[in-house]
């Protein structure tokens, strides 16, 4: 059935926004920041395996040695970059992450080429077949990857100090201080784990898309989107939307002629501006209650 | 004993210095009201306690020096800051917010003390799942108090607990307040508008104009003086 294949195709593709917008909602989850620079993180870290592997390492400790790397990384972003914003307005913190993007955009280029490069993937290649529907054994192993991490992501935001101290800190740092948290110390951490995490979605996602300085630059669009549209503060919530607008749009692509394959990007576009307008909070978001 | 010892004491926000020389001894176990009008420099005066604020002189916790400390570094300490407007994690569950006040400790006792604060507020304990931000000014207020005693405190910082309350709820929080001074032998600053509330749970005062403390005594004296009354009606 074609059209079962194209929700398979969808999820699929759902599962590439949808690593990158779980980077993105752990870092608002332990931060309370919006880092529109976070997937140009992912590719430095990205470029940082593909070096490992250029010189020699198999892809899996590559990989593993990166998202070590990458906690560092991301602490250091805070720390170095971030800290002088932090006590911002929001704007001011937004503009510093696209900022950030910028720099490190340019940064990647410099370093490493703006040539596409092939990146070996982490699983074997090979498809699974059942009846007419095929699925390729890396687009499984990501999707696989991306359940285990929010599950895991859940546990430790729900059910660990360390969760509770990030999601305290993201949500009032002045009055965490006063209760004896270090804020500074755990912004470093929560930037550490969604540069980590973001790490592991480069890493998957590479082999696919092929990497260069550019390679996620489209993925942001789709991950804030997913981000949005399940609610910023819900990694469940952003992988479900990410699948939904993986699948959303292979449909509309395939069956509304007027969308077709040019219009395909309107899909998550429309989808966000709607959930805006009707259901702020996303999907599986909670409604901000401000009392008077 | 002086558990805390303000000495020449000046503070203030960015652009503006708000203390000009508070002199202030707290002694253990003891309340002290901190009284004066608005913009006297009450909540300036905690929060150079706290560290959130720029300030130099003499600030002495249990002999030690916390004026250069950080907020949470004087919170490890030992001194437990409830801020003016409750300052309550909003996103967060009421028991995530009073776990968070536990969470430097490293003992078993945690679940004891949740326990003790959900009895010392039965408010709290049936709203213990409810996302914080939809309590009440009361509960809030509550959650606040609960939340800098989870950390088993020397020092209790209370500022202007009274703000935005019922009288009912008030005099609530004040017997609660009053209990937990005699049975732990708590140690509280407690700046208050509420100069007739304040006065009955402290056995000391202490009145601040601009700035300055011009007044100190037992709370016993202060009831009916009339400086007390002047430095807040100017009458």
């Amino acid at each position: 059935m074609r059209a079962l294949q194209q929700v398979i195709d969808g999820l699929a593709t759902g599962s590439i926004y949808g690593a990158l917008a779980l980077a993105l909602v752990l870092a608002h989850r332990a931060t309370g920041v919006v880092n529109f620079a976070q997937g140009q993180m992912a590719v430095v870290s990205t470029f940082f395996a593909w070096s490992l592997v250029q010189s020699g390492l198999g892809v899996v400790l590559a990989i593993a040695l990166t998202v070590a790397a990458s906690l560092l990384f991301g602490a250091t972003v805070e720390r170095v970059v971030m800290r002088r914003f932090e006590r911002e307005s929001p704007m001011i913190t937004i503009v510093a992450t696209v900022g950030l993007l910028l720099l490190l955009n340019g940064v990647s280029s410099l370093i490493w080429g703006y040539d596409l490069k092939a990146f070996p993937p982490a699983f074997s290649s090979g498809t699974l077949r059942a009846g007419e529907a095929a699925v390729s054994i890396p687009a499984l192993g990501t999707f696989l990857v991306l359940v285990a991490v929010v599950l895991v992501l859940y546990v430790l935001m729900m059910r660990t100090r360390l969760g509770l101290a990030l999601r305290a800190v993201a949500d009032n740092p002045d009055s965490s201080a006063l209760s004896g948290l270090p804020v500074g110390r755990l912004l470093m951490v929560g930037w550490g784990l969604a540069a980590g995490l973001g790490a592991i979605a480069g890493c998957l996602v590479a082999p696919k898309l092929y990497l260069d300085p550019n390679m996620l630059a489209g993925v942001l669009v789709y991950a804030l989107a997913a981000a949005v549209l399940g609610g910023f503060d819900s990694p469940l919530g952003a992988v479900v939307a990410a699948w939904i607008i993986g699948v959303s749009e292979n449909l509309a692509a395939t069956y509304i002629g007027v969308i077709g394959n040019d219009l395909r990007i309107s899909v998550p576009l429309l989808l966000t501006v709607l959930v805006l307008l009707l259901r702020p909070q996303g999907l599986f978001g909670r409604r901000e209650v401000v009392r008077v | 004993m002086n558990i805390l010892e303000l000495g020449g004491v000046v503070a203030g926000y960015q652009r503006s210095q708000v203390l000009h020389g508070v002199d202030l001894e707290v002694t253990e176990g003891g309340v002290t009201a901190l009284l004066g009008a608005n913009g006297a420099g009450k909540t300036t005066t905690l929060r150079a306690i706290s560290g959130m604020v720029w300030r130099r002189g003499t600030l002495r916790f249990d002999g030690r020096d916390i004026s250069r400390m950080r907020p949470d570094q004087v919170a490890r300490l030992g001194i437990a800051h409830v801020p003016q407007g409750r300052g309550t994690l909003a996103r967060l569950s009421t028991a995530e917010n009073l776990m968070v006040g536990a969470l430097r400790r490293r003992d078993s006792d945690v679940g004891t003390d949740l326990q003790s604060c959900y009895d010392l507020f039965p408010v709290l304990a049936h709203r213990r799942n409810a996302v914080a931000g939809s309590l009440s000014g009361g509960e809030q207020q509550m959650l606040a108090i609960g939340r800098a005693i989870m950390s088993r405190p020397r020092l209790l910082l209370l500022d202007e607990p009274s703000l935005g309350l019922a009288p009912r709820v008030v005099r609530e929080m004040f017997r609660v307040l009053d209990d937990l001074r005699a049975e732990r032998g708590l140690t509280m600053l407690l700046v208050e508008q509420s100069v007739v509330a304040a006065l009955d749970l402290a056995d000391r005062a202490v009145v601040l104009e601009t700035g300055r403390v011009t007044l100190r005594g037992s709370a016993a004296e202060f009831a009916g003086m009339d400086e007390v009354r002047r430095a807040y009606l100017g009458t």
